[in-house]
């Protein structure tokens, strides 16, 4: 009876969380094509009605749009290189025993993800070494997360057998040749864990070019699409160099519209790569995280 | 011996790069915490300035800005752990209890989904669904009278926190979620045969076998959620603060911006934001020590 009962309230959270979640993210794509006045009354409910690509029509002629995909690929292709570049080796040297200075880096490391010199000294930090308003900025910034590093390391120390090691060691393998040949390709499981972290770290990001940049041929996807969907400087008036056409051309019912087709045009490209990456998740993550 | 001297300078390279970024971006501010003691001058940078003791503090905390900033960071902060936190404990649990593989996977995949959506894609939906004229959500709710007909979402100050706690969940639960199911596949399939040949039904299993299992691992992540209590995220606050909400939704983080930034008062708002980092790591201290006497399991 009691089991029975379980099993019930597992199913009845399982169908509630998964239409909760699952219906919005469906509702915006069915929008994104469907007649927006439709949409407004309320008679787009589970299919699409009155189908047309208007939004994604207008989008695919905005200039701002391509040159904020541009930005955001190239930060995040180039950005997460860097990351992987920086943290892996680190990683590697923070889990090998031998290396007694670890015991006084790591801490050193750790304590970062705690305290912080806060956003005005890092700021002016910044303006100092002139990279502000420049695209080093977005590439630089953030290079190595703790936590990320942290869940590499614990992968190095728990998944690679040191017998590997000693055995590489007799053969006169150096530490870069050991990394590079037997550490890295054993370790693809956790490296497209942390790959997707930063990778969608840089996509998403929206606080540091809204503070470090200011030019508009540098900004990322996320500030046009603010530009676009959150202040009420419709689309009307900065799309109409791009479109070719007057600002009073873009009717009011269409925003809408132009808005479910941004939000999708901008968040596909993560969940195309997300499905390749998935198996790997529970594994990295609780490898570090546990115990981190 | 000399082969293991030669390896150690090798380990040094591989970590010093990790190890400058850190000194330099990370430390580097650090350093620069001084302005909140000096009287920042434009001229003379991270260190000129006239030594201005607590100034900038006393400032702050006489400011008809303090108690609002602080509480209201405080209470978005309170009811995200409150609510979000056991969420993704739930999730995990009924995750782990689903045996058709197939099933399990599906909702798994949605769950993780949200997690993908930007901050400003976020907030962008829900304006679009909580719209009081035309938004689909809007419309449920007040159909089915779970909110009062004659409220707008999006601009009344009492809406701002449920909207930003519950659309957080939203967007985070099934995420979270993953470290939880990860530790509950730890757990050994003897375990649960031996609850139930102890007659133990399935409610018993979760609360003597799944919940204890876990239980290392929820005290973590809650030591570490208690660190960042005051620091409740800038981006989503930021983006959907508008001047009908202003008076519940500046929290230190966006005032931080707002008179540091854009006024350029640099030493007030490195002040501001020092207070906000010591707050932080004293809760994080705080809860690391309570953790620690009543369960032994810490972080340091």
């Amino acid at each position: 009876m009691a089991d029975r009962l379980y099993r019930l309230v597992v199913i009845v959270i399982s169908i509630f969380t998964f239409v909760v979640i699952a219906y919005p993210l469906y509702f915006i794509v069915i929008a994104s094509f469907s007649n927006s006045t439709m949409v407004n009354q309320g008679d787009v409910i589970f299919f699409p009605k009155g189908i047309n690509f208007y939004g994604y029509e207008k989008i695919f002629v905005d200039s701002r749009i391509w040159q904020g995909y541009l930005n955001t690929i190239i930060y995040t292709v180039f950005g997460t290189l860097l990351n992987l570049v920086v943290t892996i080796p680190a990683a590697y040297s923070l889990s090998r025993r031998e290396f007694r200075a670890r015991k006084v880096i790591m801490p050193l490391f750790v304590f970062t993800m705690y305290f912080s010199g806060g956003m005005i000294p890092t700021y002016l930090l910044f303006r100092d070494l002139h990279l502000l308003n420049t695209p080093w900025v977005m590439i630089i910034n953030g290079a190595v997360s703790v936590y990320n590093l942290i869940i590499t390391r614990t992968f190095f120390e728990s998944s690679i057998p040191d017998d590997l090691h000693e055995a590489a060691l007799l053969d006169g393998c150096s530490h870069f040749r050991y990394l590079a040949s037997v550490v890295t390709p054993l370790s693809k499981a956790v490296i497209s864990v942390i790959a997707l972290y930063y990778a969608v770290g840089h996509w998403n990001d929206f606080f540091n070019p809204l503070l470090y940049l200011n030019s508009d041929h540098l900004q990322p996807l996320q500030i046009i699409l603010r530009n676009i969907l959150l202040s009420n400087q419709a689309f009307a008036d900065g799309a109409g160099s791009g479109a070719g056409a007057g600002a009073g051309s873009y009717a009011q019912q269409y925003a809408d519209q132009i808005k479910f087709a941004v939000i999708i045009v901008s968040t596909v490209p993560l969940l195309v790569v997300y499905p390749f990456i998935q198996k790997y998740f529970e594994k990295g993550v609780m490898i570090g995280a546990v115990k981190g | 011996m000399k082969s293991m001297q030669k390896g150690n300078y090798q380990l040094w390279i591989l970590v010093l790069p990790a190890l400058i970024y850190i000194a330099v971006f990370a430390y580097g501010p650090m350093y620069g915490i001084q302005l909140a003691f000096r009287d920042f001058d434009f001229s003379k940078g991270f260190t000129g300035g006239d030594w201005a003791g607590f100034k900038y503090f006393e400032q702050y905390f006489n400011s008809p800005m303090f108690w609002p900033t602080l509480r209201n960071t405080f209470v978005i902060a309170f009811f995200s752990i409150l609510l979000g936190f056991p969420m993704p404990i739930l999730l995990a649990l009924v995750i782990n209890s689903i045996k058709n593989n197939k099933y399990k996977r599906i909702l798994q995949t949605t769950v993780y989904m949200p997690y993908f959506i930007s901050t400003v894609v976020m907030v962008a939906l829900l304006q679009i669904l909580l719209s009081p004229s035309t938004g689909v959500l809007d419309l449920f709710l007040k159909t089915f009278h779970l909110v009062p007909a004659d409220v707008n979402l999006l601009g009344n100050p009492s809406a701002f926190v449920p909207v930003y706690v519950l659309s957080g969940i939203w967007q985070v639960c099934g995420w979270n979620s993953i470290i939880f199911i990860a530790a509950l596949s730890t757990v050994e399939t003897q375990l649960y045969d031996a609850a139930k040949i102890d007659g133990a039904n399935r409610w018993q299993i979760v609360w003597n076998v799944e919940i204890p299992a876990i239980m290392p691992t929820i005290i973590i992540l809650l030591i570490l959620n208690m660190g960042s209590m005051l620091s409740v995220g800038f981006e989503k606050t930021f983006l959907m603060q508008n001047s009908l909400n202003k008076p519940v939704s500046e929290v230190i983080s966006t005032y931080v911006f707002n008179v540091g930034v854009k006024s350029n008062q640099y030493s007030f708002g490195s002040a501001v934001g020092l207070f906000n980092t010591v707050v932080n790591f004293m809760f994080l201290m705080l809860a690391n020590s309570v953790a620690k006497k009543s369960s032994n399991i810490s972080l340091m």
